[in-house]
């Protein structure tokens, strides 16, 4: 009998601590009443996690933020991202997403509908391409908080040598024809991976041409802009590349931070690439791993055009912040979201962290301009840039185009065709990507 | 052989009563009854954890199914399995993982039988030396034996493209170097698994039947191919189907190095692009189905064409 009894303690035993370990893995709220906000962000210098401290101090006990690293890679964020979102995971209250996923969270219902007034005061100042990539179907659905582009780095020295005028917009023939003679490579980044598809995008942007024409439509009924002749110059470019042999050593496995390494010890005078190669380049030169006569030597401009007289279309990248639809506290939520946009904010993370802010405002900022010397080409690339292909199906025609686009070796006159052809199978469901 | 041959005659011999007086017998009944107290939650485990994701990867491979458009779900029969077995991608993916199980298990099992021989040869203070410094790569894990070739291997962070007079030339960029890498570091990592396998095997030889041959005056090579090898047989072949049946999932080696860019997609990896990276749950769950056929396709050659005896390799034979 005694036996029994205590079997039945155990067992009482067990479920309340069990019980009690349940709760705990479920609750985001303090004892105190203060909700507890998840922000998945991307890894950065620190910077995010920063701004929640400061916003949860700020908020005077309405949340306190509490943040999440995903991984480096932005497939991978996007990974991990759907998938817990998908399983209705409430544990995740605000995110850091790449504008080019944020069509398809708003698509499958993962995002919380933005009240109309916090679409206003989120966009109001805010670059128009940033403003693009954090709304989707004409609705602001995400806040933007940085606003990346991609500028052309040169060593000043070799630029000078080969008889560029970098005060003009330069052509990706003279950058060709230039390396060629100095006998240097241009950095670009032709790993199969997302960077391809920001290289292919920009040159079909700046050719005049669209990756996709109908973005709004669904997989199947989507028609793709490759096979045309802005296609077929983007293909010419990187068939000019290769043919005058200044790829550089690696180029089919080079992403933005081996580009930034080999531009830095030499291996290319010439370069296509995100901002923070700057702050790098500083923190080696400050560091002694780079002879500060070499960073003296960076020089920066717009990205390159396709043909004189014809502006570029530079990429853009950057953060847009979500509220989960699955989120417990999105009032709240939605209140923190305009903390970490703030221009203040967004001042001291480009400072910190050299992602370029999406208000314009605080390009005026004077630390911010004495941080980053090019504040005025990032701002001028910002108005220019184009954002990527803005769909639901992003990632099947991101990873399509790296597919087909890579080895750079390999693009022929054929491979806007090809591609096109191809990710079409893979949209309509007949193919394996 | 022949004690084999005289058992299973003997079985046959049996008459039907005596069977049915066996079967009958208190004894016999409780020890089935025991055997099924012990073993049955494991089968139920084992029902669980691995039959129901089975079942649910076969029902989920009949849906288009996308995770991010859950509303368009649609039921599509057999027809995943015809765009992948009518894709030339699926058919380079399984030739390549073909190519390295291959390889890597042939390459594995010469070098794997030398260190067993070693293992098994070295005496005294030596032998616990030389077997921790034998097993130490199958100790690191897969993910950062994989980084640690991939960085020997790299254009920037690399030293071997020195050490090979390389010079410039991208490893990653090429299938073939590409492939031969992700077999060296599989080979590496996993030969001490198999010299493991074939040291139990060795222990297992008679040592009087090697004795009696030396005896007789066989040569070391007839030793070796005429008693240590025949004793070792089913050692040898359960060492190969574990190991083949391990390097047709090889998945870490792929994704770390490559990603599948150059040619060098395996099915494990086309499986999970399908699956976690397209979210295209339908077509994902038809590859992995087509994988885990072609796992049952190798335990049934090893099984019934090579005759893989489980329970002799444990030593119940």
């Amino acid at each position: 009998m005694a036996g029994r009894w205590r079997t039945r303690l155990g067992i009482l035993s067990a479920a309340t601590v069990l019980a009690g370990g349940l709760t705990a893995c479920g609750g985001s709220s303090t004892a105190s009443g203060t909700p507890t906000l998840n922000w998945y962000v991307n890894p950065d210098n620190g910077g995010q996690a920063k701004i929640a401290a400061d916003c949860s101090e700020q908020s005077g006990g309405a949340y306190t933020i509490d943040t999440s690293i995903l991984p480096r890679d932005a497939a991978a964020q996007r990974e991990q991202l759907m998938r817990r979102l998908a399983g209705n995971d409430s544990s995740i209250d605000l995110m850091s997403l790449d504008p080019v996923f944020v069509p398809e969270t708003s698509e499958a219902g993962f995002l919380a509908k933005v009240p109309a007034d916090l679409q206003q005061q989120w966009s109001d100042g805010v670059v128009d391409g940033a403003v693009q990539g954090a709304s989707w179907k004409g609705e602001l659905v995400t806040a933007p908080f940085w606003a990346n582009t991609q500028l052309l780095w040169y060593r000043k020295s070799v630029a000078q040598a080969a008889g560029l005028d970098v005060t003009k917009p330069l052509t990706w023939d003279q950058l060709v024809q230039a390396a060629k003679a100095q006998g240097t490579a241009i950095g670009v980044q032709g790993q199969r991976a997302e960077s391809m598809t920001v290289w292919v995008n920009a040159m079909i942007a700046s050719a005049g041409g669209e990756v996709i024409e109908n973005p709004d439509a669904k997989g199947p009924d989507i028609r793709l802009g490759l096979e045309s002749d802005a296609g077929k110059a983007a293909a010419k470019v990187m068939q000019d590349i290769t043919a005058a042999g200044v790829g550089g050593p690696g180029i089919d496995n080079r992403d933005e931070a081996a580009t930034a390494n080999l531009f830095q010890q030499g291996g290319a005078a010439f370069m296509v690439n995100w901002p923070f190669v700057y702050a790098q380049g500083k923190s080696a030169a400050e560091e002694g791993t780079m002879d500060q006569a070499v960073f003296d030597d960076y020089g920066w401009t717009t990205y390159p055009a396709m043909s004189e007289g014809q502006e570029a279309k530079p990429p853009l990248g950057g953060i847009d912040i979500g509220v989960s639809a699955f989120s417990e506290h999105q009032d709240a939520a939605f209140q923190a979201v305009s903390c970490i946009v703030s221009e203040q904010n967004q001042a001291a993370y480009m400072v910190s962290d050299g992602n370029p802010a999406a208000l314009e405002s605080v390009y005026d900022d004077p630390q911010v301009q004495e941080a980053y010397p090019m504040y005025d080409t990032i701002r001028t690339s910002l108005q220019a840039a184009a954002p990527r292909p803005q769909t639901a199906y992003y990632n099947e025609v991101s990873q399509g185009i790296a597919d087909q686009w890579q080895p750079v070796s390999g693009v022929t006159d054929r491979t806007p065709g090809a591609s096109q052809e191809y990710i079409g199978e893979v949209l309509r469901g007949e193919k394996l990507l | 052989m022949s004690q084999v041959e005289t058992r299973s005659a003997g079985d046959l011999s049996v008459s039907r009563p005596a069977k049915r007086r066996a079967r009958g017998s208190d004894k016999a009944r409780a020890e089935a009854r025991l055997g099924w107290y012990l073993a049955g939650p494991a089968f139920v485990i084992l029902v669980a954890v691995t039959g129901y994701p089975i079942l649910q990867a076969l029902y989920e491979s009949l849906f288009s199914y996308r995770l991010t458009a859950p509303g368009d779900r649609e039921f599509v029969g057999l027809k995943n399995y015809g765009v992948i077995l009518t894709d030339s991608l699926w058919w380079k993916a399984l030739g390549n993982t073909a190519m390295i199980t291959v390889v890597t298990v042939a390459v594995e099992l010469v070098i794997g039988f030398a260190l067993a021989m070693v293992m098994h040869k070295v005496l005294g203070w030596l032998r616990p030396i030389v077997r921790t410094a034998i097993l130490v790569p199958y100790a690191v894990i897969t993910v950062v034996s994989a980084y640690a070739w991939q960085y020997a291997f790299g254009l920037t962070t690399g030293f071997m493209n020195v050490v090979l007079g390389l010079d410039d030339f991208d490893v990653f960029a090429n299938k073939w170097s590409a492939l031969a890498v992700i077999c060296l570091s599989e080979i590496w990592k996993t030969t001490p698994f198999i010299s493991l396998l074939l040291l139990a095997g060795l222990a297992q030889v008679p040592s009087d039947m090697t004795e009696a041959a030396k005896v007789d005056g066989a040569t070391a090579w007839e030793r070796l191919w005429k008693v240590t090898l025949p004793n070792m047989k089913a050692s040898i072949m359960v060492a190969l189907l574990f190991r083949a049946l391990d390097a047709f999932r090889i998945f870490d080696n792929v994704y770390i190095m490559t990603k599948g860019a150059a040619g060098t997609e395996t099915v494990s990896s086309l499986a999970y692009n399908q699956t976690i990276s397209r979210l295209e749950i339908g077509l994902g769950s038809a590859v992995s189905v087509l994988l885990f056929v072609c796992v049952l396709a190798i335990c049934f050659i090893a099984i019934k064409v090579f005759k893989v005896d489980l329970a002799r390799a444990r030593g119940e034979g």
